[in-house]
């Protein structure tokens, strides 16, 4: 190589560190960090504002937030609240995907109309949810139900009722998050080639053969996206939690999240909340190898 | 045969229009009964057939600006997701043109610790990096809800794919011409990735304007946070007055669904290109 080109590389180099290192240098600082720091606090008894100086203590806070009831909760909910939104968030998002993309008149309309609640914050969703589930026959839910039943549906308090909060937060999520993963879906429904489904006429399959035959398969890795993105946001959890029920009635909805928050700021117990996290982390690292295992599967089989 | 069709066609409005329904009442609850007096908001939002007001009134919202400093709320909103987006635009884009583009040491190993980076959620970090900041003693302020959501990872992600799919040619032409890197950037690279930055702004924008968690654990005046603090807050104050917080919830999607009417394609499609991650 000549001098000439020597020195382009080296200016090239000395360029990329510029341009590169505002980033970097905020990725370590506030994500790499944070999260190296979270594994070791997790494994001291750090408190805010506490006398006591920190000491390592093993895995004592694991210990301790796997024999709490709160915390025990937390996990029981987050994973119920992912098998009710992750299944029926999904099937309703491709039967939206579905219908919007079928060749009619006003589809542009009721897409933007269903992909509308993605743009308000979850906050104000659930405030606004909060009068949907009012409590009594005057409650919006409760009345749509008894008009629906005829008059048999026995009005209900469903956020201060232990079996029904979490259905009703679930509701909520589903309702604001759903024309995300139809979005999703509806872009991978276009990139299927019409020529598949040509060829699947001329072999006289019917409208469902040719759905469960070239539709579905075709989709499979955008389903499986939809499927990690949607279980990751589930043990997420936390604003409507926080705005809805505030964890309760009786640990009926309360969050890995949210105990993590209370800890950290009700009890200033740093570690413990450093502990929680990093399940938290485990279980989010855990759904994304699989997905990844999934997905490259199918790779492998083309 | 036309007659099958058109039952076909019938059946998917029919449906389409449920589902209209479904997604429509909550927000025209909202929007009504921020016109309504007080107490007949309640009492009116259980009946379908009463969402409109029969008396319409601006009672409500000049409520909002003398129990709670709105204009405080969305000014903090604006000014935090402005920067955020501003500034990531710039940082993360010459990040990912340096990844995509540049020869230098150490560029693939980086590249491959910002791509394990993408999937640390906020909340696996949020109590070590509260930690973090007050050490610094940074609580309170507005760059604590600014400065570390600038560099993403995410975002240098979708910037990287999308220079990578970018013609060399037209780079090549200006660095016969003389241009150096930076010129080449703004000049050519920028002008041409159009797309990629509306997406990242947009993504970013939306992630910043709903964010309740970490103000919600860094910020305690009111003179620093947020519009969703502002809800939570304003939903907590006696006296529980429905029409007032619907007013406030008005207020606070409209600059948002302003936006996501006009750019309506670029949300879409910026949604459309996070699936491509998988």
């Amino acid at each position: 190589m000549t001098s000439a080109g020597h020195q382009t590389v080296n200016r090239d180099a000395r360029l990329a560190w510029l341009f590169a290192s505002p980033a970097l240098l905020g990725l370590s600082c506030f994500v790499l960090l944070p999260f190296v720091l979270s594994v070791i606090l997790s494994f001291t008894n750090l408190r805010l504002g506490s006398p006591l100086s920190m000491e390592f203590m093993g895995f004592s806070q694991y210990q301790r937030i796997f024999s709490d009831q709160a915390f025990l909760a937390a996990l029981r909910n987050n994973s119920l609240f992912a098998l009710i939104v992750v299944p029926l968030q999904t099937a309703l998002a491709l039967l939206l995907a579905l219908l919007v993309n079928q060749p009619l008149r006003g589809m542009v309309i009721f897409r933007s109309l269903f992909f509308m609640p993605v743009v308000f914050p979850l906050s104000l969703v659930a405030v606004v949810w909060i009068i949907v589930f009012a409590p009594g026959p005057q409650g919006l839910l409760n009345q749509v139900l008894e008009t629906i039943t005829l008059g048999a549906w026995q009005a209900r308090d469903f956020l201060h009722d232990p079996v029904w909060a979490l259905p009703a937060i679930s509701l909520t999520s589903i309702w604001q998050g759903v024309g995300f993963q139809m979005v999703i879906l509806l872009a991978a429904l276009q990139g299927i080639a019409h020529e598949l489904y040509e060829a699947a006429r001329v072999d006289g399959a019917n409208r469902w053969q040719q759905f469960v035959c070239i539709t579905l398969p075709q989709l499979r890795n955008a389903i499986i996206f939809v499927v990690l993105v949607t279980t990751i946001l589930a043990f997420r959890l936390f604003d409507q939690v926080q705005i809805m029920t505030q964890g309760g009635p009786n640990y009926a909805t309360t969050t890995v999240m949210y105990e993590a928050v209370n800890s950290a700021f009700g009890s200033q117990q740093v570690a413990r909340a450093a502990a929680m996290t990093v399940v938290f982390f485990t279980i989010v690292l855990l759904i994304t190898l699989l997905q990844r295992a999934v997905a490259r599967h199918e790779r492998v089989i083309e | 045969m036309i007659g099958r069709l058109r039952v076909g066609t019938l059946s998917v409005y029919l449906l389409l229009a449920a589902f209209a329904l479904a997604f429509l009442v909550p927000v025209a609850m909202m929007l009504f009964g921020s016109f309504k007096p007080d107490d007949q908001v309640l009492v009116q939002a259980a009946r379908l057939g009463s969402l409109l007001p029969t008396e319409f009134s601006w009672f409500n919202y000049r409520d909002v600006f003398a129990r709670v400093p709105f204009t405080r709320y969305l000014f903090n909103s604006a000014f935090i997701s402005a920067c955020i987006v501003a500034g990531g635009l710039l940082v993360n884009s010459l990040a990912a043109y340096a990844f995509a583009r540049l020869q230098w040491p150490g560029r693939d190993w980086l590249l491959l610790v910002v791509i394990a980076l993408m999937i640390i959620p906020l909340e696996a970090i949020a109590v070590p990096l509260f930690y973090e900041v007050t050490l610094l003693g940074w609580r309170d302020t507005y760059w604590v809800q600014i400065i570390p959501f600038i560099a993403n990872a995410f975002s240098i992600y979708l910037f990287y794919s999308f220079f990578l799919g970018l013609p060399r040619e037209l780079e090549e032409a200006a660095r016969i011409d003389g241009a150096g890197p930076w010129r080449i950037f703004f000049r050519i690279v920028a002008p041409n990735a159009k797309p990629v930055f509306a997406t990242v702004a947009i993504l970013s924008f939306l992630t910043q304007w709903g964010a309740l968690l970490w103000p919600l654990m860094v910020t305690h005046s009111e003179a620093v946070r947020p519009l969703p603090l502002g809800i939570a807050a304003f939903y907590s104050l006696p006296p529980l007055q429905w029409g007032d917080i619907f007013a406030f919830g008005v207020m606070m999607v409209t600059p948002v669904l302003l936006i996501y009417v006009l750019f309506q394609r670029w949300f879409v499609q910026g949604v459309a290109t996070t699936g491509v991650k998988g």
